[in-house]
């Protein structure tokens, strides 16, 4: 939270911060190539492969657009959810679209190797959502609301968002994707990925915006894997 | 300063009109909980602690509520409130409860039956099943049968342990007296503190792992 509030500054430190934050993107951009290159000879004969995802989620794998960041996902997740794609049941229009053919040769052992090799890439914040609805969400996601039967979302997603096993990391994912998935389990998509469909009917609008402009800001300092 | 004790006084008495109100509102639906109201909260149980109340590994382990004693959910939900037990998600969670609600709540479990999930190292079993049933009396600890029952399914306040989950059991017996019994009320907790502190760690994941298969 410090680090959050450390954000939420004035206009002035705004600007500051920016070129700042700049300095930072490209340093880091600097070590996520000496990273790429590292993982490179992991998986020297699948370049082709993971050239094939970065097209959209980017070549640090950070996310771009409506594609989410893959970067620090963890791998069991990343590996889970190819194969639901490949099965068909993740089946929000997005993924229906782009990732079902994506994943309709994929192999299990391909599966596993890109997950290794993208959970193993350092993620980058999204920092996307509202600043100002982030104490609202962060309070949702901590205690949730047990007057509205909402449940917390700390109890399996961990105390910073950071995901354990196949239970994603939502820390700083982009807004509008954490969004986008909230709304869409409400709506019925993806529904074998239970308990998430339940959770998220109960969520209002306001409610998933603030919880998605929350995780949008969070980051990881030293990656726990 | 005259203004604020005059104002303190005056909400003093707005809160005694609206407790006294509330009290006969309690009194008036004491095992009245709509069946609409019941299913709500049980879904939202369920979302954590597994859809038929098996449990669920989530970042941390939520444990097994299917087949629990009523009497013992209840003491537990009330320690939540009090702070006896410490669990700051479980606060929240349980002090919205109205008392019909919780023997509601509690009276489901009870009846639920589901699989244990499994999930338990295998090598500890043999030892564990030796200190469920007999226990280690150079070690001075006692038999866990004695009081939770040769099947693990506990009686009153006594909990059921069958089925409970390997990581939850190992978590809430390494730090019982951490978690447990806190404050100075008192607390039928105090009954396990030392047999938790005789307890070794191998020991403990022995305990865990057996009882997790147990139906």
């Amino acid at each position: 939270m410090n680090r959050i509030a450390l954000q939420v500054t004035g206009f002035d430190e705004c600007i500051s911060a920016r070129t700042w934050i700049m300095k930072r993107i490209k340093s880091k951009i600097a070590i996520l190539a000496i990273a790429s290159l590292a993982a490179g000879p992991l998986l020297a004969d699948e370049s082709v492969r993971v050239r094939n995802c970065t097209w959209c989620h980017g070549i640090s794998a950070q996310g771009f657009s409506t594609a989410p960041r893959l970067a620090g996902q963890r791998y069991q997740y990343i590996e889970n959810q190819l194969l639901s794609f490949k099965e068909h049941s993740r089946d929000n229009p997005l993924s229906k679209q782009y990732m079902w053919g994506a994943t309709a040769n994929l192999s299990p052992q391909t599966a596993h190797d890109l997950a290794a090799y993208f959970s193993a890439l350092p993620p980058q914040a999204a920092n996307d959502g509202d600043r100002e609805l982030v104490a609202a969400g962060r309070t949702i996601y901590e205690e949730g609301i047990a007057e509205s039967n909402i449940v917390s979302c700390l109890v399996c997603h961990g105390p910073n968002g950071e995901g354990v096993r196949e239970i994603p990391r939502l820390g700083g994912l982009s807004y509008s994707y954490l969004k986008k998935r909230l709304e869409q389990w409400g709506e019925g998509f993806h529904a074998a990925a239970e308990p998430m469909p339940q959770i998220a009917s109960q969520l209002s609008p306001n409610q998933i915006e603030a919880l998605a402009s929350y995780l949008s800001f969070i980051e990881y300092d030293s990656l726990e894997r | 300063m005259k203004v604020v004790s005059l104002r303190l006084a005056l909400q003093t008495a707005v809160l005694a009109i609206v407790f006294s109100v509330a009290g006969r509102a309690e009194d008036s639906r004491t095992v009245t909980v709509s069946k609409q109201e019941l299913q709500a909260k049980l879904e939202y149980c369920k979302t954590c602690h597994g859809l038929s109340g098996q449990g669920y590994r989530g970042y941390f382990p939520m444990p097994r509520l299917a087949g629990q004693q009523p009497t013992y959910l209840e003491n537990q939900l009330r320690a939540f409130i009090e702070r006896r037990r410490k669990n700051p998600v479980m606060f929240n969670v349980a002090h919205v409860l109205s008392p019909s609600m919780v023997a509601a709540l509690a009276e489901h479990f009870r009846e639920l039956n589901p699989n244990p999930i499994g999930g338990a190292p295998k090598e500890p079993l043999a030892l564990g099943k030796t200190i469920y049933d007999e226990g280690l009396p150079e070690a001075n600890i006692a038999a866990c049968s004695a009081c939770h029952g040769p099947e693990a399914k506990g009686k009153d306040e006594i909990p059921r342990l069958a089925g409970q989950l390997f990581p939850y059991t190992e978590k809430v017996l390494t730090n019982w007296d951490k978690e447990r019994g806190l404050g100075s009320a008192k607390d039928t907790s105090a009954i396990m503190v030392p047999t938790t502190h005789n307890l070794t760690h191998s020991q403990i994941a022995a305990i865990a792992a057996y009882i997790s298969n147990l139906k």
